[in-house]
């Protein structure tokens, strides 16, 4: 097993990374379009995904360009919003088959790269306005989407956490926008913020699988020459905890309770105990083998899943454990209980290595799969730091059990909140 | 060792049925980083009336018991496995299904430490009064933080709407007081019964040497002693014709309704073909009507009947099968009745030569991109094997469908009185 190298060709209107690699079937290719994070503009960028997949230009409608992807042996394509950090990605994917697998050696990679162009710069528009009829009913869509989230009590509870957490900051903004911004959009309206993105946005293209890489090149040309008037950078802002815990409890009718907490790390990707910040994780909450685990489940039986995740654009991290709603005291003492300890420095070396082993793979296994391994090279371009995958494993096994423990006592409980059932709350 | 090339996809298997039965698979795959290894044992949440090893009358178990059985393997008496698998650098887990009961890891060192560490940990359980108690509140908590879930309710409440006596019916985990009934002697006679070597299947595969990993394997089972494999009888109920309940209702605190069309496959396939023939019609004519491209998709979007999580899938087994089609919906009745209309209008259809050969197109080409996948190849590898179908001939075996297949299997597929409706709703103000 050799690890994939990356080469870089930044063009006038966008950078071009390649992955050759022959460990897959396909080749996939991804497109991220990175903007700020703002109120302004995020419920115009949560709709364009849906807007833009159906049809374009050449493709009449929806079920048009479906039928021209399942020409091309199947490609699967997905356009997507996420945010990261204080930035939002627009990411459109497209998944396609090597044909040196297929019975039929007809070339698909550059159709796809052409189907791929034509979605994102050709979409189904006329006079600079999108088409209404589509425009109105992809904001149904996009309305049932905000609505639905509600249903499903872990995401819930990680929104409204970071609702609260957050409040004063971009970072809080939801993913999918708000639904009073959607009363006056229009096709018009909707195309300016179109243009704005093609215009503004960082573009980075990600090419990985078994092509040549003049071929590469040479297929993307259309999106490395454009047009564009970038913003200038922006980092994220710092919120130093408050002194204060907040805790907040909200109720619905819910069978198991959710107890979530946001803490702050103040620790980003490009900082230098950035590594430290990863074991510190592993041995707090990532693995089973952690505290979390270990004591919130296998000792005290309190729980199903209890574990902690790091966000690495903007320092902060989480808790998450769905619990007994009678146990929400019990619970989060020991949660508590748990990073004392990491802060009181109640770990082993030899733990230290096994986490720092575990992350290792945990890496390695995320690089045998395409999307994982562009997303761990975007994280890099997220984070303005330029590493090849050996360096950050080797930034991983420089970790001393004495960075962990400094990167234990930055860690400060900022929120709580629970989501339980009333029964639950009157005797809380 | 027998090996198996595939010339087109590029594959080699290796396999070998050790002297105690267990039957090895493996895959190595040199430019992956990782090894991906799973034991898995022919038992399920269905498997709940059975003849117990050594025993003569046939018993049932408590419902749950395979998935409570999966838990409790991993708790020895002096620790957890997990942290085993934690020391030598790999991440383990589990699965229970209706049929499979599925040990694992993944791993990019310490393979041989790891594959042994899977084997003599399944193969050694140690089960206490204390420990099983234990478990209840885990369990208990995972039960309820499904029963929270709307997908969960309506996956299963569609499952629940069609069989009338299949043990399918059954919630995978049991319920909260089914599982109370666990006892640590009900899981001796699960596991002799069920873990025998002759019921598993171990599957490796990535960054392996096929030569290394036979010689480790058949020194682990050559070290320990099984009794002599013995036929497993397991007793399945007469499944009628007709659904339970034509339409259930479940009521819960959504903001989105739920409505699922589900459908009771038949199973009584003449031979492996033709259950893979079958799968494969099922799988591919869903798609050719409710996927993206399809035409009943975007009559229903355009309807405003659907949103992005509508989706459908299809399961067929040994001794039951289903379909499932549905998502969020405002209007849960007009999606039930004009789903049902869509169905019944698919025996006057005709799907065209060239149509066919988009969709088989399509297919294929999905089915090499779910290959990039290490888990999917092994646990469908797996699953087929079971039913007699080898994974790795499934792309030949779509290159031979004929429109006229789809055409007699689109004339016999759709029985009115196969089909049920689940809904859910939000509870009433």
């Amino acid at each position: 097993m050799k690890i994939a190298g990356e080469k870089i060709i930044t063009g006038k209107g966008a950078t071009l990374h390649l992955i050759p690699t022959k460990k897959y079937k396909t080749i996939s290719i991804a497109v991220k379009l990175q903007a700020p994070l703002e109120r302004e503009t995020i419920t115009a960028r949560a709709l364009l995904p849906y807007v833009l997949q159906q049809g374009t230009a050449n493709l009449s409608d929806a079920r048009a360009l479906r039928l021209k992807l399942d020409d091309l042996y199947g490609a699967i394509l997905s356009i997507s919003g996420t945010k990261k950090g204080e930035k939002h990605i627009i990411t459109l994917r497209l998944d396609v088959a090597n044909e040196n697998y297929l019975s039929d050696r007809t070339p698909l990679f550059e159709k796809a790269v052409d189907l791929l162009r034509e979605i994102l710069f050709e979409p189904k528009a006329e006079n600079n306005a999108f088409t209404e009829s589509i425009v109105t009913r992809e904001i149904q869509t996009l309305k049932q989407k905000m609505v639905a989230l509600k249903d499903d009590k872990m995401s819930y509870a990680n929104m409204r956490l970071i609702d609260e957490m957050c409040k004063d900051e971009p970072y809080s903004l939801h993913v999918h926008g708000y639904e009073e911004e959607l009363k006056d959009m229009d096709g018009g309206k909707l195309y300016g913020f179109y243009e704005k993105m093609l215009k503004q946005d960082k573009m980075d293209i990600y090419i990985l699988g078994d092509v040549e890489s003049e071929l590469a090149e040479k297929a993307v040309q259309p999106f490395l020459e454009r047009d564009i008037a970038p913003l200038e950078e922006r980092t994220a802002s710092v919120h130093p905890a408050s002194d204060e815990v907040q805790e907040v409890i909200e109720t619905q009718d819910v069978q198991q309770a959710k107890l979530h907490l946001g803490y702050r790390t103040n620790i980003r990707y490009d900082d230098s105990d950035y590594a430290a910040l990863q074991v510190f994780n592993g041995l707090f909450g990532g693995f089973p083998s952690s505290k979390l685990f270990r004591n919130v489940r296998e000792k005290h039986s309190l729980a199903y899943y209890a574990a902690s995740r790091f966000e690495s654009h903007k320092g902060l991290l989480f808790v998450f454990s769905g619990i007994d709603p009678k146990d929400y005291q019990k619970a989060k003492e020991i949660i508590d209980a748990q990073l004392a300890s990491m802060q009181a420095g109640e770990f082993e070396g030899s733990e230290v290595e096994e986490v720092k082993d575990l992350i290792v793979s945990q890496i390695l296994e995320t690089i045998d799969n395409p999307a994982g391994h562009i997303e761990t090279l975007y994280q890099q371009v997220m984070g303005n730091k330029n590493v090849t995958i050996e360096q950050m494993l080797d930034s991983i096994q420089q970790v001393t059990t004495e960075d962990v423990l400094q990167v234990a006592k930055k860690v400060q409980l900022d929120t709580v909140y629970l989501l339980t059932n009333k029964e639950a709350e009157k005797n809380a | 060792m027998h090996k198996k090339h595939y010339e087109q996809l590029q594959e080699s298997v290796y396999a070998e049925t050790l002297p105690n039965g267990l039957k090895v698979f493996l895959q190595p795959k040199p430019e992956m980083a990782k090894t991906y290894a799973i034991f898995s044992t022919n038992y399920g949440s269905v498997d709940q009336t059975f003849v117990p090893l050594d025993g003569k009358e046939k018993i049932t178990v408590p419902e749950g018991i395979a998935h409570f059985l999966e838990h409790k393997l991993f708790e020895k008496e002096d620790r957890d496995v997990f942290q085993d698998f934690t020391k030598q650098g790999a991440s383990a887990n589990a699965f229970t299904s209706f049929t499979q009961t599925a040990y694992l890891f993944s791993a990019t060192s310490h393979i041989e430490e790891n594959v042994t560490t899977l084997l003599d940990f399944v193969q050694d359980p140690y089960f206490s009064d204390k420990s099983v108690e234990k478990e209840k509140g885990i369990i208990a908590q995972e039960i309820r933080m499904y029963d929270d879930q709307p997908d969960w309710r309506s996956f299963f409440g569609t499952i629940q709407s069609l069989f009338q006596s299949h043990p399918v019916r059954i919630d995978i985990a049991g319920t909260v007081d089914s599982i109370q009934e666990i006892t640590k002697e009900d899981l001796y006679t699960c596991y002799n019964t069920f873990y025998h070597p002759s019921n598993m299947t171990l599957f490796v595969t990535g960054n392996i040497d096929e030569e290394k990993m036979i010689e480790l394997i058949r020194a682990n089972q050559d070290s320990k002693k099984f009794a002599p494999p013995a036929k497993i009888e397991r007793f399945f109920p007469e499944e009628p014709e007709t659904v339970a309940e034509k339409k259930k209702q479940v009521r819960m605190p959504v903001s989105v309704s739920k409505c699922m069309v589900g459908i009771k496959e038949n199973t009584d396939y003449a031979s492996p073909e033709a259950y893979l023939k079958q799968e494969l019609l099922t799988d591919m004519v869903l798609d050719y009507y409710f996927s993206k491209s399809g035409v009943y998709y975007e009559e229903l979007y355009k309807n405003d009947l659907i949103d992005d999580s509508f989706g459908f899938e299809t399961s067929l087994e040994k001794n039951f099968g289903f379909s499932i089609i549905g998502g969020n919906t405002k209007e849960p009745d007009r999606f039930a009745d004009t789903v049902k209309g869509m169905l019944q209008r698919m025996k006057d259809h005709t799907v065209s030569e060239a149509e066919m050969e988009r969709i088989k197109k399509k297919t294929i080409g999905q089915m090499l991109r779910a290959m990039n996948s290490l888990e999917f190849v092994s646990n469908r590898f797996i699953q087929y094997h079971l039913a007699g179908v080898d994974l790795f001939d499934i792309v030949p075996a779509i290159e031979k469908l004929t429109a006229a297949d789809a055409n007699g299997f689109l004339k016999e597929w759709f029985n009115e009185d196969r089909l049920a409706v689940c809904q859910i709703l939000p509870q009433e103000a």
